[in-house]
């Protein structure tokens, strides 16, 4: 697959299609890791959008305060959001369920709101992050950073394949279908709930790490988006929220559909399709894609 | 510098008794219903962009249209509970999906009024909203005082209904012990139905009241959600003057920021108040 990609880059010459398609393997990136904590262990987390640009931000300080190139943006940018994500998990250890969503909300706005007072990274106006004129390897930058996202969705795929099919994995499961239960039998759940949260938040981290490069001009409204904080929660609750797949099929679907009705319809439209596209799956197909496939084929 | 912290105290307590009136339908829902209605302030974003109509079209007063919306909302609050308890409720599956379920409420309500109205910022121009009203060194415009006196009357409206009608106690012991009061011979899906709808009833309300005190646009709703929640959470559960106090505290807190470390401070305030109320006490100043 990642072979594949490498020779897409150099093989489609429309650069459009590296945009678009960078932007929806962020979204399978964001989705895989929403669904590791909301998914598996069924903790509900509405700041996506917070961690993702704790990611960005720490990726731009690296690039800009240490001229750090891109591999180790990404692993500051990650590393960085899973100190986020830790915290976010030692509130699950405290608090449970709605609490738990509204306050990773709450957080997501206090990252806001220092990001907004902070002149160092620019303040409310944004900041220039401009990336390197050579890409070894590819034809121009964008290209490279596409590249870069399909190796992070690829990746945070097998990590969440791995989580699933893994004692944490079904620890986590046993969380989200009885966390008192799951308590009793010893499944440890307070180490459990920190790694998922933790996990999330690094891969969460790394999706926003390269976006830096992407918009050249990093700026909060665009950074702390509804778009990411909504599509990271609609995409796995679309394509089925249990198993590694349905974030994967949710972000393809519902990341492709933006991509082409932005172009063709328009940008508020699209949004709207994903609200009720979000609204008819929880109601009718509570499963997501994966259950209705499922239940198609048995 | 004594004026300028008692001038910002008065406000804060004006701005307060405006947010008491945003959460009261969250207090309802969440408090006595136990229903996680995130998309309350879209319903509020409804009413404000409702009464801004109402006035620029019909040359109507802005807090007597959001009164005479209120039955619209409530019969929309009415049939939203009908689906939720359908869809959710009934399947006893509340969390993730009517957690998610409220989160597409919310953000189609923002999509719907963008394209509407667009992005831009309206307002209304009544100039006897902008005269002041001086009491020593404080000096406030009736566009800030006349929200609050609406939100106290709403409030002791409320209050009354809760602890003098039958209905009222019935909605406040509908999630405690449904069992008891259908011994009592009150369906507890139907009184939640009424209950829900006079929650989002009171959005109309503040809706109102919001574009009184500022222009809006859109997206304005999401402040709201870390808001409303943290006065819920902070006020305590079940409490109907735990969240007007806790309201007023907050508004206190937010313009005192504001006026002394700027206003972009001011979002910081109250989800850094939920954060720590969220993890410190849970059940918050007067919970049951």
């Amino acid at each position: 697959m990642l072979i594949g990609g490498y020779a897409a880059t150099v093989a489609i010459a429309n650069d459009y299609y590296f945009y678009a398609g960078y932007i929806v393997l962020q979204y399978v990136v964001l989705a895989t890791a929403w669904n590791i904590l909301g998914g598996y262990a069924g903790y509900v987390n509405f700041g996506s959008a917070g961690f993702y640009a704790v990611g960005a931000y720490t990726a731009a300080i690296l690039c800009l305060a240490l001229g750090a190139p891109l591999p180790v943006m990404i692993l500051g940018g990650g590393l960085a959001a899973g100190v986020i994500g830790l915290a976010a998990g030692y509130l699950a250890l405290r608090i449970k369920d709605v609490y738990f969503a509204i306050a990773t909300l709450a957080l997501a706005v206090v990252v806001q709101t220092i990001v907004d007072n902070w002149d160092y990274v620019g303040g409310t106006r944004g900041i220039y992050v401009l990336h390197p004129h050579h890409a070894i390897g590819f034809s121009n930058y964008p290209r490279l950073l596409f590249f870069t996202m399909l190796v992070l969705a690829v990746g945070s795929v097998v990590v969440a394949r791995s989580v699933e099919h893994s004692r944490f994995g079904r620890g986590l499961a046993a969380i989200r279908d009885d966390e008192h239960a799951a308590e009793s039998a010893g499944v440890p759940t307070l180490r459990l709930k920190l790694m998922a949260a933790t996990l999330s938040g690094i891969l969460m981290g790394a999706a926003g790490a390269p976006f830096p490069y992407f918009v050249s001009h990093l700026e909060p409204s665009s950074t702390f988006s509804l778009a990411v904080a909504v599509n990271a929660i609609a995409m796995p609750m679309i394509g089925g929220a249990t198993s590694w797949a349905g974030p994967v099929i949710g972000a393809l679907v519902l990341g492709g559909a933006q991509q082409i009705a932005t172009v063709t319809i328009s940008s508020v439209l699209n949004l709207l399709i994903v609200g009720l596209l979000l609204i008819g799956f929880v109601i009718f197909a509570p499963e997501g894609i994966v259950g209705l496939a499922r239940r198609l084929l048995r | 510098m004594l004026d300028l912290l008692a001038n910002a105290t008065v406000a804060g307590l004006l701005l307060g008794g405006f947010y008491a009136a945003v959460t009261v339908g969250l207090s309802i829902a969440f408090g006595y219903l136990d229903i996680v209605n995130i998309a309350h302030p879209g319903f509020m974003m409804l009413g404000a962009f409702a009464a801004w109509f109402a006035t620029d079209a019909w040359q109507l007063d802005p807090i007597l249209a959001g009164t005479l919306f209120a039955p619209i909302f409530f019969v929309a609050g009415a049939a939203l509970y009908r689906v939720y308890h359908v869809s959710f409720e009934r399947r006893g599956d509340i969390g993730l999906r009517g957690l998610a379920f409220f989160f597409g409420v919310l953000f189609l309500a923002e999509v719907v009024l963008l394209l509407l109205f667009g992005a831009d910022y309206r307002g209304l121009n009544l100039p006897y909203l902008e005269t002041m009203i001086t009491a020593g060194p404080v000096s406030v415009p009736l566009r800030m005082v006349l929200p609050f006196l609406v939100s106290l009357a709403l409030f002791a409206a409320l209050q009354w209904m809760f602890d003098h009608t039958f209905f009222g106690r019935a909605i406040k012991a509908v999630s405690q012990d449904p069992v008891a009061l259908r011994l009592m011979a009150a369906d507890p899906v139907r009184v939640k139905e009424v209950a829900f709808g006079i929650a989002i009833a009171t959005a109309s309300i503040a809706g109102a009241l919001l574009i009184t005190i500022a222009p809006v646009e859109p997206s304005m709703g999401r402040d709201y959600i870390g808001r409303i929640f943290a006065i819920v959470v902070l006020g305590g559960l079940g409490s109907l003057t735990g969240t007007l106090l806790a309201a007023l505290a907050l508004g206190v807190a937010e313009s005192l920021t504001a006026t002394l470390y700027g206003p972009s401070w001011s979002p910081a305030v109250a989800f850094g108040a939920l954060l720590i109320a969220l993890v410190v006490r849970p059940t918050g100043l007067l919970g049951r």
